[in-house]
């Protein structure tokens, strides 16, 4: 090639060296952690053997009927404890969502509701389910707490978020006709949020499922408590049973909820 | 509706159908609730028990044993953020081939997609304890457990919401780089990636966050972290220090929010 015909064109992409400067450093990190949190290729294999005996040994599924009804009976557990948190959870989120919105409360109730609001959020269920099970005892009613105390986090924190974000206009309106203080909400602010505040609340009646099956682990009731005690006993062929019956809860779940939405569309 | 015209009168905004479906949906929940509080087993003495149970935890918790900070809590503390942040990484390293694999405008074969997707929701299926759980039993209790069931709790997360953003994408910009007769890796960083990477940073993110709650509790089954510790203490009746390790828990999930939103500010 002549250099007359040469050109100096610029690249058409800019090497980009801050990003890629960044991506070295993600790299880095991640062997220096690796390294800190004692990985070696030597567990790495050992885990793979362990791992090929643990399925060895959950196969086949135990299925022996004594234990099936311990399964049904903790399943049934872990759904009670769903249902009941979720219903208490949503009536609870209803009036402190509303207490906690900034545009319809005056500040001297919004803020401490706010900040009970980001307290029943701040911990994972398991935390708050460890702390019930010392105040109330072994058993569901500290599940169903936990749960609940979670539920109100998360609907009340969204439902209080999407009554900020309402049009004032129609409040306004149903006020000039000097409507009391309950006509306004249910008249003025219910109609524009109810939409979302079910939404939330099915989002939250999922997660309850999930978790209940699991807040059993620390002694809070449902399934959880089953599974982990199986764990300990090493019986992984009923492990393996239990964990099939949560998936398949799980899913039915879903599919059921899939089935509502299509109902409300 | 008794005084609407004739021609209103036609007019039901639900089939009869739908309002059965619906009365049928309405008196499920209200029997499920009713049915669930007439049999679930709770003792009522313990109910009774609760406040002064409450309130002895409270005494027996303060005060908060500050001094045991340095000793017992700091370094787990920093292990929790670890097992969060490279489990979170090692869980896209995991995701991006599955949600290339699952979104249909990258793999156009419905089977391939099926199969992607099927490996996303078993893993989301599953709790993080319970990947946890399963973890310790083959790696043994400690921190390579705890990584590991972060990263396959968060492989359908990541892996999902990434599958999504990718079908998102405008074929325009991919047309013009293979009419220009662009190679297949000029294609994916030049034309998917830009139009994907601000979901990808906010997956990332969001997903770091939830793992900086969960790496804290996965503890409790032996995997690591500061929920081992609490574990220990709990086991021991040291209140105090519990009560310390949960304001730490609180005070850097707080941490973890603020960092999130400076950085999402920063980069999307």
């Amino acid at each position: 090639m002549g250099a007359a015909t040469q050109q100096i064109r610029p690249p058409a992409f800019l090497p980009n060296w801050p990003a890629r400067l960044a991506w070295l450093a993600l790299l880095a990190y991640s062997v220096y952690a690796a390294s800190i949190l004692d990985f070696s290729w030597d567990r790495f294999i050992t885990g793979l053997d362990n791992a090929a005996r643990l399925i060895g040994r959950m196969l086949p599924p135990d299925t022996t009927p004594s234990r099936m009804a311990l399964l049904l009976k903790g399943l049934y557990e872990s759904l009670e404890i769903a249902i009941i948190s979720s219903a208490l959870g949503i009536l609870l989120s209803l009036p402190i969502g509303l207490l906690a919105a900034r545009n319809l409360m005056p500040g001297w109730i919004s803020w401490p509701t706010r900040l009970l609001i980001a307290l029943c959020r701040s911990f994972h269920q398991v935390i708050i389910a460890i702390i019930f099970v010392k105040a109330v005892g072994f058993g569901a009613l500290a599940g169903i707490l936990a749960l609940t105390v979670a539920s109100v986090g998360f609907i009340a924190k969204l439902f209080a978020e999407a009554i900020e974000e309402i049009s004032l206009k129609q409040v306004e309106a149903i006020r000039a006709t000097g409507a009391s203080f309950m006509n306004v909400i249910s008249y003025g602010v219910m109609p524009q949020v109810l939409t979302r505040f079910v939404g939330f609340a099915t989002y939250q009646v999922d997660s309850n499922l999930r978790n209940s099956t699991m807040v059993g682990i620390v002694g809070a009731g449902g399934i959880g408590g089953t599974l982990f005690s199986a764990f300990q006993r090493f019986d992984y062929d009923f492990l393996l049973t239990i964990l099939l019956a949560i998936i398949a809860l799980i899913m039915v779940s879903e599919v059921l909820q899939n089935r509502i939405k299509k109902l409300f569309q | 509706m008794n005084t609407v015209g004739a021609i209103d009168r036609e007019w039901h905004r639900f089939t009869p159908a739908q309002r059965l479906a619906r009365f049928a949906l309405y008196f499920g929940i209200v029997f499920a609730c009713v049915i669930s509080l007439r049999t679930v087993q709770i003792i009522p003495e313990f109910l009774y028990d609760a406040p002064e149970q409450v309130a002895d935890l409270l005494k027996r918790m303060w005060p908060v044993e500050w001094a045991f900070y340095p000793k017992g809590v700091h370094e787990v503390l920093i292990e929790t953020l670890h097992i969060a942040t490279l489990g979170t990484i090692l869980a896209i390293i995991m995701a991006l081939p599955l949600g290339l694999l699952a979104a249909n405008n990258i793999t156009p074969n419905a089977w391939l997609n099926y199969f992607a997707k099927l490996i996303l929701v078993s893993s989301r299926s599953v709790n993080s304890l319970v990947w946890a759980l399963l973890f310790v039993a083959m790696f043994g209790p400690g921190a390579l457990a705890g990584t590991l069931a972060i990263a396959f709790r968060s492989i359908g997360f990541v892996g999902k919401l990434f599958g999504e953003a990718l079908e998102e994408t405008r074929p325009g910009p991919i047309e013009a780089l293979k009419a220009a007769g662009a190679p297949w890796t000029s294609i994916y960083i030049k034309g998917y990636w830009p139009q994907v990477e601000p979901a990808f940073w906010a997956i990332a993110l969001f997903r770091w966050d939830i793992s900086v709650r969960e790496s804290a509790v996965i503890g409790l089954v032996g995997a690591g972290g500061i929920g081992m510790a609490i574990d220990t203490a709990m086991n021991l009746f040291q209140w105090q220090r519990v009560a310390l390790m949960l304001v730490a828990i609180f005070a850097i999930v707080v941490v973890a929010e603020i960092a999130v939103t400076y950085i999402r500010k920063k980069i999307i």
